[in-house]
């Protein structure tokens, strides 16, 4: 029951603020459609989201049950009574407090020096663009593009170990490398609209090019370090396959293979696992909850080119 | 890195002719400053990327194990992968996984990014629950879809024999609950783009197109369909590249069960190359892998672009 009431309210309270939202300038435009409400097409959206909505349910309702009432039901009975305690345990044997501070650290990491680096490299490239080398590094950058992963694994694997860097710091390396293909993709494109006129202004007063980069291009990058960050944040967060061929500690571990330990071990004691996914997808999700019109903009501004 | 040492060289002795040049292009000289922001993460980027593709490709050239000594046995490799009736099977269900997930996908966004573009009520918040699963571990979804299909199908819809018997052990019909779970993943995304796509249709359009009598479909056919063929190929696109390479999707649900009937090209090479004892052969697997995916995305762009400009 309260699962339920606490979802309604949610529902209920993001409603109402994205209401408020719509006032905004951006949105003018479209409040000025005369059209009148079309009833059916709500309709229809809110039936398809119900499917967005199912899992989510079942990941909750699950994780509060007892085994014996997983057992009997189909799984989508509200549980009764809660049993609260799946939680605890869950956090014990999955080791999430440990799990959740190597994410957290891993993300981090990969989101500063990704931003450092991918606008650094981008300046450098969009600003040096008639010279041959530095064209023909954006070119290989682009190039990279193509690459697919499972041709690096196997590789990778050997080199990481054999440098040491078969823990987190190796990767927060990982992720700033291989974002910065896409990242120089992104920022050049942007950087190629600032006025040029802006920064010989600031040289004819004697700034230093580090001092151009730190002072007018970085500040005027803000909308694309968003976006830049968001895609990292959410990638380096969620991501499985690198952490699994990467990291050889247990203690190590990031979430998402948290998880998939963790189901291999207890693959039959479904609530206090589903406590742990829960707990696992819960950060993140609580992020976009409340920032979810400048998470979608900021995505949206990274694939429109 | 021969990028990188051209890089250094060119901005250090500039000959006559390079300086006449910049002078006419209007630039002074490169200051040093850009290529220390360049080169550090370039190197770093070619040492991680480029160096174990390199690597990868050497070895896909001798019978390394992934331990112990090993030769050159030229293209031996290749040859045996193609003759390999395992990895034959496994490029058979990446491809059949891809182009109907990629279908579902697109089909998908593109109606329900059509209703959210419709006058509705509170549209923000239908637009923000849309994409809730793009920031959702897939491998952890992953397990509360494995619950659904293995715990709750089988008791909700007890009447069919396919969803009784619990779907994720059915050698024929295991596939479809990867793609259920791929398409409710990946349309959060492709709905974005193509609302985005869709908002930048002016309104008039349609306003005119129905004074001359054009139908619903027809408007759609005609207007909605070409002008977003830009958003339409980026997301036939990255979905493809994406789903080819579908990976924590099967092991969340089947882990390539039963049998190898779901297991993927991108799973063959994790699981033979590290714990299989077949690091070269796998390697070469990668390589043709690579290539198959850059064709692919190629002839895409290529085919869907030259559409677009007949629009």
């Amino acid at each position: 029951m309260t699962t339920a009431d606490a979802l309604s309210t949610d529902t209920a309270s993001t409603s109402t603020r994205s209401i408020a939202l719509r006032r905004r300038p951006r949105e003018a435009s479209r409040d000025d459609d005369t059209r009148r409400v079309n009833w059916w097409a709500t309709a229809l959206i809110a039936v398809c989201a119900i499917t967005v909505i199912v899992p989510l349910y079942l990941a909750v309702v699950v994780a509060l049950k007892s085994p014996d009432q997983v057992a009997a039901g189909t799984g989508f009975e509200l549980p009764w009574p809660i049993r609260w305690d799946n939680f605890a345990e869950a956090w014990e044997r999955s080791k999430f407090p440990q799990a959740l501070a190597n994410t957290a650290f891993v993300t981090v990491g990969a989101v500063v020096f990704t931003l450092f680096t991918s606008t650094m490299v981008s300046y450098s490239l969009a600003r040096n663009m008639h010279r041959k080398a530095f064209k023909g590094v954006y070119f290989y950058l682009l190039a990279a593009l193509f690459v697919p992963f499972p041709i690096i694994m196997l590789p990778l694997v050997k080199q990481t170990a054999l440098l040491g860097l078969d823990n987190q710091v190796g990767l927060i390396i990982l992720y700033t490398a291989y974002g910065l293909a896409l990242n120089v993709f992104i920022y050049t494109a942007f950087i190629r609209s600032i006025p040029i006129e802006l920064e010989e202004a600031a040289r004819v007063d004697g700034a230093s090019t580090w001092r151009i980069f730190r002072q007018i291009i970085f500040p005027l990058l803000s909308p694309m370090n968003a976006t830049v960050g968001i895609l990292t944040c959410v990638w380096a967060w969620n991501d499985f396959i690198m952490p699994l061929v990467v990291l050889t500690d247990p203690g190590a571990r990031t979430l998402p293979l948290a998880q998939y330990v963790f189901q291999g071990q207890y693959n039959t004691d479904y609530s206090v696992a589903f406590s742990s996914y829960l707990m696992a997808m819960a950060p993140l999700l609580i992020v976009y909850v409340f920032s979810q019109r400048w998470v979608i903009s900021g995505v949206v501004r990274g694939s429109i080119k | 890195m021969t990028t990188i040492t051209r890089a250094i060289r060119t901005s250090g002795g500039a000959p006559g002719t390079e300086r006449a040049r910049r002078i006419r292009l209007g630039g002074s000289r490169t200051p040093a400053a850009y290529l220390w922001m360049l080169w550090p993460a370039v190197a770093l980027f070619a040492f991680f990327h480029t160096l174990p593709v390199i690597v990868g490709v050497f070895y896909s050239f001798t019978d390394y194990a992934g331990y112990g000594p090993w030769e050159f046995i030229g293209v031996g490799n290749y040859v045996n992968l193609f003759r390999d009736e395992r990895v034959l099977q496994t490029y058979g269900f990446s491809f059949l996984f891809a182009i109907v997930a990629t279908i579902l996908t697109n089909v998908i966004s593109l109606a329900i990014a059509l209703g959210l573009n419709a006058k509705i009520k509170a549209r923000n918040f239908w637009r923000g629950t849309y994409f809730v699963p793009y920031v959702l571990p897939t491998l952890v979804i992953g397990y509360v879809f494995q619950f659904f299909f293995s715990k709750s199908l089988p008791k909700l819809l007890s009447g069919i024999p396919v969803f009784a018997d619990n779907i994720l052990t059915s050698p024929d019909w295991a596939w479809t609950a990867i793609v259920a779970l791929g398409v409710w993943q990946a349309c959060a995304f492709a709905i974005i783009i193509y609302l985005s796509g869709l908002q930048t249709i002016p309104g008039e359009l349609y306003e005119a197109a129905s004074l001359d009598g054009a139908g619903a479909w027809q408007q759609f056919r005609s207007i909605t369909l070409p002008l977003i063929s830009a958003f339409f190929t980026i997301n036939v696109v990255l979905s493809v590249k994406g789903f080819l390479q579908v990976f924590d999707q099967i092991m969340a649900l089947t882990k390539g069960g039963p049998g190898t009937s779901t297991q993927s090209v991108t799973m063959l090479i994790f699981n033979g190359g590290i714990s299989g004892g077949e690091f070269a052969y796998q390697t070469a697997n990668a390589v043709i892998f690579f290539i198959v995916i850059t064709v692919v995305s190629l002839v895409q762009l290529k085919f869907l672009q030259s559409r677009e400009a007949d629009m």
